[in-house]
């Protein structure tokens, strides 16, 4: 038996990356909790990191970039829709840079797992033209960090680190070696132009940008981490992230180019492999990325057909698109899927809504499950936050008898994600027929797996902190009709506050508290915890 | 069994709360501890809301996806009997289907234990030697669930 080393254990591609922070000497790790992103800050919390849930992804970067700016390492966590909310600082940090190494995780869900889109965010590294790694398992997820805080500190850049479900959620061994230097003390130096984006100062920053992707990009062809697998010249096949693992083995004797930094893309090498080959091949999951670099370049290489461009891919899929298969592919049966817990308190306000016959703008969360039979009430679900906004715009223009009908339901945790901005709307641009807010306030972000939120009072470590109250924020902004049930307790008091509620052409707050079934009795021992503490 | 150079291919199939993610990485570890290359895969999201659950493990001298190929399973670990006619493609032909009415669960001291019970009876099969299985079971539990789940694999692997 070989020896034990305790440097090399099985990870997920989530520990290894929050290993990494910690190795690194990252001061702090923040982001927004998302499906397959969130075990990450986790991780580095229990690992003795200091790691925080912001309220939202964009918070949550702009926190990172601050840090950066003090010199210090931080590391920002999201899933991929994540990043369309942080987008709008992303692209200006590209120009501001960096002092700091900051890291900007992007966990996309190919296949749709647990995710409303499978969006493929490589194509936001060339939008903003921020670096990007691939990593291929949990190795690379601990390599690749290393490297990113290299990368962004060297160019003074901020990194894109772009997992996928399957590189987040799957075990494999990782050898924790390597170190960094150490992180430089955080200290404040002044740079207006540098970091005040006013055109004047904007233009040059521009440039400089450029001038850094030029540069990372010649780096990227003469040492970035970019392999060779040698194999036959019939097949050559250029891929990227997990997919290079279903490749070795779906074509064991193929030529291999794997790129580790996809963008700026190592063009050159990829010419050269391209002419080393017969037949050169791109297999990447969810958009045809690489293959356009390519083909952009001018280098001969094949696509995979288009219907694997949908999902996720595999070994099987893999082999299918080398042998340019493009036959149905055999349908596999349907497990079983999920639904609302027994005892769930989501159960009895869908019940009442589908009773009421209630048009639903819904949100994302547990509660998106109110959709599926028996409730079949929620009708319409775009993205975190969308229920107060979505709802207004039918309010807004539906004739009268229906628009009395829209109710917009969210989650806690959504609420205070995309949901407050949306309830300065309802106030500023009331419809006619007013509206019902229905928020469900479980006290906790139930749907990925119970984490705090700034409506616990709790931190991402449970310890108590200031807490928002739904009610006091609501009548600040001068809501008068304001009303908490607890959905469990009475389960006609939702019924009969919602009829109320409807009746009235005035904007009602409805919030049914009542903790998630699974997660109550933890929240319980925390609750008496920082009391205890207090 | 699989050659020893081979990759050996197991899913473990259920519904959300039967701890097949804990029956999944219990195997991992016993392969890691074996010295071997180990991947194990997993789709968390909405498992906690009763729905279907599965985990791929591979080991082997090295192995490249983390995910089973669908009919390539050289066995097929169920919790749940509804479960069987969902996750049975899988399995190739000739794979080995463990299922929950292998186990006499009357026997169990606690029956939260039946997912430990069936990695006992795929034990059997499989080349990893009993100590490291053990280690791998107290590793992935609080020691309060050591005994039980101790006897719930020798139950599975000596019925
Ligand atoms: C921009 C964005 N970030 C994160 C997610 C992942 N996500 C979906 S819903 C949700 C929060 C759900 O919590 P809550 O609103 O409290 O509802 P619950 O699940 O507790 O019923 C999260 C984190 C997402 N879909 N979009
Ligand atoms: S986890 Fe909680 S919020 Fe989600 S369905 Fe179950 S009881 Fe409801």
């Amino acid at each position: 038996m070989p020896q034990p080393n305790p440097d090399r254990r099985l990870a997920s591609g989530n520990e290894a990356v929050a290993q990494a922070a910690l190795a690194a000497g990252v001061a702090l790790g923040t982001g927004y909790p998302g499906t397959p992103s969130t075990e990450i800050l986790e991780a580095f919390d229990a690992l003795g990191g200091r790691a925080q849930w912001a309220p939202n992804e964009k918070v949550a970067l702009e926190v990172g970039i601050g840090a950066a700016f003090a010199g210090a390492r931080a590391l920002v966590t999201m899933k991929h829709v994540g990043l369309n909310v942080a987008a709008d600082p992303l692209f200006t940090a590209a120009y501001t840079g960096v002092t700091g190494g900051l890291v900007v995780v992007s966990a996309d869900d190919p296949g749709m797992a647990s995710s409303q889109n499978e969006q493929d965010n490589r194509r936001f590294a060339v939008a903003a033209g921020v670096p990007m790694l691939e990593p291929s398992d949990s190795q690379e997820a601990y390599d690749f960090t290393l490297l990113a805080i290299t990368i962004s500190e060297r160019w003074r850049i901020p990194v894109l680190l772009r997992m996928t479900t399957r590189v987040c959620h799957s075990a494999t061994l990782v050898q924790t070696k390597g170190q960094l230097a150490p992180a430089q003390p955080p200290t404040f130096v002044r740079d207006v132009p540098g970091r005040v984006m006013i055109p004047a100062y904007a233009r040059p920053a521009h440039h400089r940008l450029r001038a850094k992707l030029a540069e990372i990009a010649a780096w990227n062809e003469s040492e970035g981490p970019t392999q060779v697998v040698d194999g036959e010249r019939a097949m050559g096949i250029i891929t990227s992230g997990i997919s290079f693992q279903h490749v070795r083995e779906a074509a064991p004797h193929a030529r291999v180019l794997k790129i580790g930094l996809s963008y700026p893309p190592p063009v050159e090498a990829m010419r050269r492999f391209a002419a080393s080959v017969d037949r050169c091949l791109v297999v990447e999951e969810g958009d045809p990325y690489l293959y356009e670099a390519a083909r952009t370049a001018g280098i001969a290489v094949e696509q995979k057909p288009e219907m694997y461009r949908f999902g996720e891919l595999n070994v099987s899929r893999v082999r299918r698109i080398v042998a340019a298969d493009v036959s149905p592919e055999p349908a596999l049966p349907a497990g079983k899927p999920p639904e609302l817990c027994p005892g769930c308190p989501h159960r009895n306000v869908f019940e009442a809504l589908h009773d009421l016959h209630c048009i639903v703008a819904g949100d994302i969360g547990c509660y998106t499950l109110g959709v599926l039979p028996p409730f079949s009430a929620m009708d319409t679900c775009v993205c975190m936050g969308a229920a107060i906004g979505v709802g207004l715009g039918l309010r807004h223009t539906l004739p009268p008898e229906q628009a009395r009908k829209v109710v917009s339901v969210i989650g806690d945790s959504t609420f205070v994600h995309s949901g407050i901005t949306g309830l300065v709307e309802m106030v500023y641009n009331p419809p006619a027929t007013g509206h019902v807010l229905l928020i469900l306030d479980n006290g906790t972000t139930a749907m990925t797996g119970m984490q705090e939120h700034p409506g616990t009072g709790r931190r991402l470590n449970h310890e108590p902190t200031g807490r928002v109250v739904f009610e006091d924020l609501a009548r600040t902004l001068g809501i008068k009709n304001v009303l908490t049930v607890d959905p469990i307790a009475d389960s006609d008091a939702i019924t009969r506050v919602l009829r109320e509620a409807l009746a009235r052409d005035e904007l009602s707050i409805i919030i049914a508290r009542r903790p998630c079934l699974l997660a109550a009795g933890t929240i319980k021992l925390r609750e008496k915890k920082s009391n205890a503490g207090q | 069994m699989p050659g020893s150079d081979a990759v050996v291919n197991v899913v473990v199939a259920g519904l959300g709360g039967q701890g097949v993610l804990k029956a999944s990485g219990i195997l991992a570890d016993t392969a890691f501890r074996a010295g071997l290359d180990v991947k194990k895969s997993e789709i968390h999201g909405m498992s906690q809301r009763g729905g279907s659950v599965s985990s791929d493990v591979r080991f082997g001298e090295r192995v490249f996806s983390p995910m089973v190929p669908a009919g390539e399973a050289d066995f097929l670990v169920v919790l749940a009997a509804s479960q069987v006619e969902v996750a049975q493609p899988v399995l190739k032909p000739g794979g080995v289907l463990i299922h929950p009415g292998l186990v006499d669960e009357t026997r169990l001291a606690n029956k939260r234990s039946l997912n430990v019970a069936l990695l006992g009876v795929l034990a059997r099969q499989l080349d990893l030697a009993d100590n490291l299985w053990h280690a791998a079971i107290k590793a992935a539990l609080p020691e309060k669930l050591h005994a039980a789940n101790l006897q719930a694999f020798a139950i599975g692997k000596n019925p």
